[in-house]
């Protein structure tokens, strides 16, 4: 605390040196770390079957923690991802009955009103990011609990099964959707318009705005695409459980995502979007609980590690006189 | 301590002048506008109570009332420690998980002596608040996700106490803690009186501006030399404790602590104090407008299940979610016509 004080202003000192190559890389160098203490630890580790488990879980918050990702490279941060996820589950049963396509293009359709509403009231009406979805955060849960009822359906649709189960040279489906997924973002976020502007408008907005920059577009965008994302994790979520189950599903996303997002150095002030490392940050947080719970660890643990570890993540990526 | 430099503080949101009426007079329309904003909440409160009392006149005997009291009012100190983080811009979203904590804490306390119950959640919960200011104040880190890993590991200290929520505290049936949540005037004069208290702290003593002045403009309340780092501590620290307070009184009434609890409730009680027009933002902060924004909620749910029941708590959770929308439009709207 006393070195911070004292350091220049400018010119980077070793020891911002250190915490940034900390933050641009930190997580790939832990990631690592943690599959070789864990292999070290315990053969099974890297078995096919671990990798299978390990990837059902982790593709969904994978998905859910790329658009998120996108919504505070722009300095704002989306709460409403789980009610997204549960309002998504609910509706495939209803629709189901006029066959899978249909039933996952409306759940699609859903999330991304979801995003639009959610969006709209940051970029038109200037509300704080953070309380316009967790309105709709508090509120979509409930639509969606509504328009299930309380008890869990049991879904049995073969083609949204196989979405959730099955696997395609060994990989889960599911994870080729998370993988496509992350091409996709990054490809979006390094080479296109959209994705430089995006970025812009995170680092200064008023600039970005007296630079003609269309920025409530970008903005509504922005929150349509992650609303779009965690439609497609409940999908897949649905699919993995074979039943909609608005009241728990896609529970703490929101905070899974973001600190998928956080531990993967993307800083919460927005203007950086780090698409590769917050599927890293997924990855480890997943890893580490499955780890730390394999050694049956109590989950009271687990829970005081992932807050050490976010703690940690946040201090490396925490604004800095150097940018 | 005295010099501190900008870079060292947290990072602040572009400050936002509340613009309009220094310096010059204000016109009839900015006048509303502000009327609009300040008494609002409690307008709509008494509008809400008046049209549900006229709809049907049982709803206003008072046993209902005191039910609708007795049961909330400790939720109700949540929104208080809330109201002043969200004044210097920042948010806490432990709030919840502290409570729950507080409610073990002092079952547990309550085992061994009546004191001990108020004692041991209110050091616990002070000290995790100081942590998680300590971080914000010197560590430069953001709050939101200061507190979120705070709401993590609250959690999870909280399952290791119970050992992993196997273990239920009882408060003694015959402790005199017990009757510290009993009924309906003792819980609420409690928290009349916490409230009266933190009323004081923000709008008469010179703490209170400077938690106002940080979140108008941080930077501008570290050049005046206002202790910045040390508000700001207080200021979680204070909010932990009410929340371990407000845990202790609920664990009281409850007669144990149940490690369910407290779930979301970071979320009601933000929603609270943005709907009493406490500015998220920060810079302006109003404990009466918390206390209508508690109480609009309260008498809110109150109606859902009244009218709604068969539904269930999803309505509540519905109708909260699509409230709470549209007062914070409403509050963007104002604050956007005030600028033009």
């Amino acid at each position: 605390m006393t070195a911070a004080v004292l350091e220049p202003v400018d010119g980077a000192g070793t020891r911002d040196r250190v915490l940034d190559l900390a933050q641009r890389y930190g997580v790939y160098a832990a990631l690592v770390v943690l599959i070789a203490v864990a292999t070290a630890m315990n053969s099974d580790f890297m078995s096919v079957s671990n990798w299978r488990v390990q990837l059902f879980q982790v593709a969904p918050t994978v998905l859910v923690a790329l658009g998120m990702a996108l919504v505070i490279g722009t300095e704002g941060v989306d709460l409403s991802v789980g009610a997204t996820i549960a309002l998504a589950a609910s509706i495939i049963p209803l629709y189901i009955g006029y066959g899978p396509a249909p039933a996952i293009v409306l759940a699609l359709l859903l999330g991304a009103a979801a995003g639009l509403v959610g969006g709209a009231m940051v970029a038109f009406a200037g509300v704080q990011p953070i309380v316009a979805t967790l309105s709709l955060m508090i509120g979509l849960r409930g639509l969606a609990e509504l328009m299930n009822g309380a008890a869990a359906k049991p879904v049995e649709d073969p083609s949204i099964l196989d979405l959730g189960e099955h696997g395609i040279a060994g990989v889960p489906v599911m994870a080729w959707i998370a993988l496509a997924a992350t091409g996709a973002v990054a490809y979006t976020v390094r080479r296109t318009t959209f994705g430089r502007q995006l970025v812009a408008i995170g680092d200064n907005k008023r600039a970005s705005l007296l630079a003609g920059l269309p920025v409530r577009r970008v903005l509504v965008t922005v929150y349509v695409l992650s609303g779009i994302l965690a439609a497609l994790a409940g999908v897949l979520i649905v699919g993995h459980g074979a039943e909609a189950d608005p009241a728990n599903q896609g529970l703490n996303m929101e905070l899974s995502a973001i600190t998928a997002v956080v531990v993967g150095g993307t800083p919460l002030s927005g203007g950086r979007v780090r698409v590769l490392g917050t599927v890293a940050g997924a990855m480890f947080m997943q890893l580490a609980s499955a780890v730390l719970i394999q050694h049956n660890v109590p989950t009271s643990t687990t829970q005081i590690v992932e807050a050490v570890l976010i703690c940690l993540a946040v201090y490396v990526s925490r604004e800095r006189g150097t940018r | 301590m005295s010099v501190r430099t900008p870079e060292t503080m947290a990072p602040v949101p572009a400050p936002q002048p509340r613009s309009g009426s220094e310096g010059r007079a204000e016109t009839q329309r900015e006048r509303w506008i502000r009327r609009a904003e300040r008494r609002g909440p409690l307008v709509v409160l008494v509008a809400v109570c008046a049209v549900a009392t006229i709809a049907s006149p049982s709803d206003a005997s008072w046993p209902d009332v005191s039910t609708i009291l007795g049961n909330n009012a400790f939720v109700w100190l949540l929104a208080l420690g809330m109201t002043f983080v969200i004044t210097t811009g920042g948010i806490d979203l432990s709030v919840g998980s502290l409570y729950a904590l507080g409610g073990v804490l002092a079952a547990r306390g309550a085992t061994s002596s009546p004191w001990l119950a108020i004692v041991l959640p209110l050091v616990v919960c002070a000290a995790w608040g100081a942590v998680q200011g300590l971080l914000v104040a010197y560590g430069g880190m953001a709050p939101f996700i200061v507190t979120l890993a705070g709401l993590l590991g609250a959690r999870g200290l909280l399952q290791a106490l119970t050992n992993q929520g196997s273990t239920t505290y009882l408060v003694p049936a015959g402790s005199w803690f017990r009757h510290l949540g009993e009924g309906t005037w003792v819980p609420v004069g409690i928290v009349a009186v916490l409230f009266a208290i933190g009323w004081v702290l923000m709008e008469r003593t010179g703490y209170g501006a400077t938690l106002t002045a940080i979140g108008g403009n941080q930077d501008s309340a570290v050049l005046l030399g206002l202790p910045v780092a040390r508000a700001k501590v207080l200021v979680y620290l204070l909010s932990g404790t009410l929340a371990g307070a407000a845990g202790a009184l609920g664990g009281a009434r409850l007669g144990s602590g149940v490690t369910t609890i407290g779930v979301g409730y970071e979320l009601t009680a933000i929603a609270a104090v943005v709907i009493g027009g406490t500015l998220l933002t920060g810079g302006y902060g109003t404990i009466g407008g918390t206390v209508c924004g508690v109480l609009l909620l309260a008498v809110i749910h109150h109606l859902i299940d009244r009218y709604l029941s068969q539904y269930g708590s999803a309505m509540t959770d519905a109708v909260n979610g699509a409230f709470l929308a549209v007062v914070v439009l409403a509050q963007a709207l104002l604050e956007r016509s005030r600028r033009r």
